[in-house]
């Protein structure tokens, strides 16, 4: 399958092997789905999550939002956000005055040496 | 010597410009400080162009053939006619921004952070 | 006799085209909407099938030239003007054929994915004059030989696209993001003037075969190439000038952010042009190649953490799309880093310019797709806050098939595009330098992590009650983002076939100076 495979200069990968891995997993995933319950019926009784027979809770109030995910990682890198968000001021002549100091700084290190 | 003052006035307009863009708070003087700035490259490179006595460069009954290049002119002209068009939108952004805003503060313009 | 026409004039066609259309576009939309769009459709879809068409040539017969004003196509020199190419010329080599190709399908799908996701806007007909014109502009951005002309293209780049940033007023906030887009790049663009203005002073050339042949790297050359890489890189996004990027790409309509994301690889070619093929081995490449590689790695490391605690979801993809823009820098700055050095050069170096060539092409596709899925969401729903979205997924299946392989496209895990090109850069960046390629792999770690973040929020959860009523996309939006979907799939299937037909004769075109030269002075 030479069409298939790439070549890295050190190394090669072939995209083939995925794709049969990806195939077998969708066999699999069908084989449970078909043997999955058969006397379930939408719109009844059935549907309904069983809580120990306390009230549903709404749904909005089980959607897990994307504020409350990645708080630990948010936690543990705390000192790096708080120095790196406060950066973004959205002020532009902050914008330029990035602008203009990178150019110093690489006209520093390309012109004097 | 002589010939270097548009160098110099360059070099002077470019630190002006510069100047006005990163400290004035106003949003109109940092669009005029763009505006110098861009001054300042047409006139560095129609200097470029400039041949010490120098006549246009037409070549109908033109008096000597020491003429100044014709290339830096058209594109001056060019970069004129896009420093136009620039100017006139960024004026406009402004005037919806004042109206919307209230303000041409540029502290005041950071709906949009972090 | 048409066919005869449309090959001998195809590199300026390709920018004649939409450039025409544009300013036509008003005038056929007096007659009705229905004439607009067949109209904007038709121009997009003749400029795609004569890049496409350009882009076989060249890759078939060599590098294309078309010279303005002159009595043959290829004569690049006048008999009478003393050796210098005084006109304006038209170069499309591999490299510029690739790109060409790429935005010619970019640009195609985003139209027909913004007839139906902006038809409910008002003046669609200044919209598509400038979307047009936008297209026109990064065409031309990759076609020209001459550094005045690319200016000009660079110019009207910004103004098309602060125009369409602005195009919804949203209380004033698209304004300011376009404002804080235009002053940037329009710094940017005086910079590069200034670096014009120096090189013209130097060498009485601007044509970029003429200038690469004459350059000497003295003082002042060396202050127009840092003019030139700020401008450009600046006008990709690099952190840290990279600020304006997630304002822009946050509040434009989706359909736009994908094609401001064409104008920033545009930039990003522009700059490898003019680093690779107009100073060459003159400059200090391994300065310059180590600056491009700080840049790549701040933009990768700074991108994707930034990214993370996003809450509006153009805004987290803008990051990401500034994280994947240091992927790029990262590969060719290796390979401008060992340009001098043959050995290490046709080991490694021209691996990692491959790779970064490949992920500039998938990233356009990628990232278009995220944008436009997005885009169909927000279309949908009404809002940007990751926070106020859920349980989409029983809605719009379909989107979120394409936003996931979005997703892993991005994130690189195969056997997508994204992955292809990812393991061509860690592979040959590792053996310039290990901690790079480190760097670059956790970087990707945490692109598939922000995105869980995005997925999960977006379409995973129970059916919400403010959302029972969503339907799916509508077509056309669905075939545009269909179109990309494919294109990642097929990419990311038959990698070595891509790079053999397109990015390998790119990169060798970038490494290749003396070949570029004698193309447009040698001969004649």
């Amino acid at each position: 399958m030479p069409d298939f495979t790439l070549f890295t200069g050190s190394g090669f990968w072939n995209p083939i092997f995925w794709f049969v891995s990806i195939i077998v997993a969708l066999i699999l995933i069908y084989i449970i789905y078909a043997s999955g319950e058969k006397g379930y019926k939408r719109g009844t009784e059935q549907v309904k999550p069983f809580i120990s027979g306390n009230p549903e809770p709404a749904k909005r109030g089980v959607q897990i939002s994307a504020g409350n995910l990645y708080w630990g990682y948010m936690d543990s890198l705390r000192v790096y956000y708080r120095n790196l968000i406060p950066l973004h001021t959205g002020i532009i002549t902050d914008y330029l005055l990035w602008m203009f100091c990178v150019t110093a700084i690489l006209l520093i290190l390309v012109v004097i040496p | 010597m002589f010939w270097n003052l548009p160098y110099f006035t360059v070099v002077i307009l470019t630190f002006i410009a510069i100047l006005t863009i990163l400290t004035k708070k106003n949003l109109v003087k940092v669009l005029l400080g763009i505006n110098i700035l861009e001054s300042a490259v047409n006139l560095l490179i129609i200097s470029i162009g400039y041949r010490e006595g120098g006549v246009a460069p037409i070549f109908t009954l033109a008096p000597s053939t020491n003429m100044v290049l014709p290339t830096p002119q058209a594109l001056v002209l060019t970069s004129i006619v896009i420093g136009v068009a620039t100017s006139a939108l960024l004026l406009s952004f402004t005037m919806v921004i004042y109206r919307k805003y209230g303000s041409v503060d540029v502290e005041k313009m950071r709906e949009l952070r972090e | 006799m048409i066919t005869d026409f449309v090959i001998k004039n195809a590199p300026i066609l390709v920018v004649a085209i939409p450039l025409i259309g544009a300013f036509l576009c008003p005038l056929v939309a007096r007659i009705s909407p229905m004439w607009r769009k067949t109209w904007v459709l038709g121009v997009v879809t003749v400029t795609s099938l004569i890049a496409i068409l350009l882009a076989s040539i060249v890759l078939t017969q060599g590098t294309v030239i078309y010279v303005f004003g002159a009595s043959t196509s290829n004569l690049t020199v006048p008999i009478d003007s003393g050796g210098i190419p005084i006109r304006i010329i038209f170069t499309v080599d591999a490299m510029s054929a690739a790109m060409e190709v790429i935005m010619a399908m970019i640009g195609f799908s985003v139209i027909l994915y913004s007839m139906s996701a902006d038809q409910e806007r008002s003046s669609l007909e200044q919209y598509y004059t400038l979307f047009l014109l936008l297209i026109c502009s990064v065409m031309g951005m990759v076609t020209t030989g001459d550094l005045f002309n690319f200016f000009v293209f660079l110019e009207i780049s910004s103004m098309a696209s602060a125009g369409l940033v602005a195009y919804r007023v949203e209380k004033g906030r698209a304004i300011e993001a376009a404002i804080k887009y235009f002053i940037v790049s329009t710094i940017a663009a005086i910079f590069f003037l200034f670096a014009i203005a120096i090189l013209y002073g130097q060498y009485n050339a601007l044509n970029i075969a003429m200038l690469a042949q004459r350059l000497q790297f003295t003082l002042i050359d060396k202050i127009a190439l840092i003019l030139i890489v700020m401008a450009l890189s600046t006008k990709c996004g690099a952190v840290p000038m990279h600020f304006w990027t997630p304002d822009a790409y946050s509040l434009a309509p989706s359909s736009v952010t994908a094609m401001l994301v064409v104008v920033s690889l545009a930039s990003l070619y522009a700059l490898f042009r003019f680093v690779f093929t107009m100073y060459g081995l003159t400059l200090s490449y391994v300065t310059i190649g180590w600056v491009l590689i700080t840049l790549g790695v701040l933009s990768m490391v700074i991108g994707v953490t930034m990214a993370i605690p996003q809450k509006d979801v153009q805004r987290l993809i803008a990051y990401q799309g500034i994280s994947q823009i240091g992927y790029m820098l990262l590969g060719m700055g290796v390979g401008l880093a060992v340009l001098g050095n043959p050995a290490q050069l046709s080991s490694f170096g021209i691996i990692a310019m491959e790779g970064g060539i490949f992920h500039i092409i998938n990233h356009a596709i990628y990232e278009g797709l995220l944008f436009l899925t997005a885009g169909s969401i927000i279309y949908r729903i009404g809002t940007r806050d990751l926070d106020k979205m859920g349980g989409l997924g029983h809605s719009m299946k379909y989107t979120m098939i394409f936003f996931m392989i979005g997703v892993l496209a991005i994130a690189g895990v195969p056997p997508f595009n994204g992955f292809a090109s990812k393991l061509l850069i860690y592979e040959s960046v590792y053996l310039f330098n290990p901690v790079l390629a480190i760097i670059a792999l956790v970087v990707s770690i945490l692109t598939l992590a922000s995105f869980v973040k995005v997925f999960h929020s977006i379409f995973m959860g129970p059916r919400l009650l403010e959302y029972a009523g969503v339907r799916e996309a509508p077509l056309p939006m669905l075939i545009g983002m269909g179109i990309l979907a494919v294109l990642i799939v097929v990419f990311g299937f038959f990698p070595q076939v891509v790079v053999n037909t397109i990015v390998a004769p790119a990169a060798q075109a970038l490494v290749n100076q003396g070949g570029y030269l004698s193309v447009i002075l040698g001969g004649r």
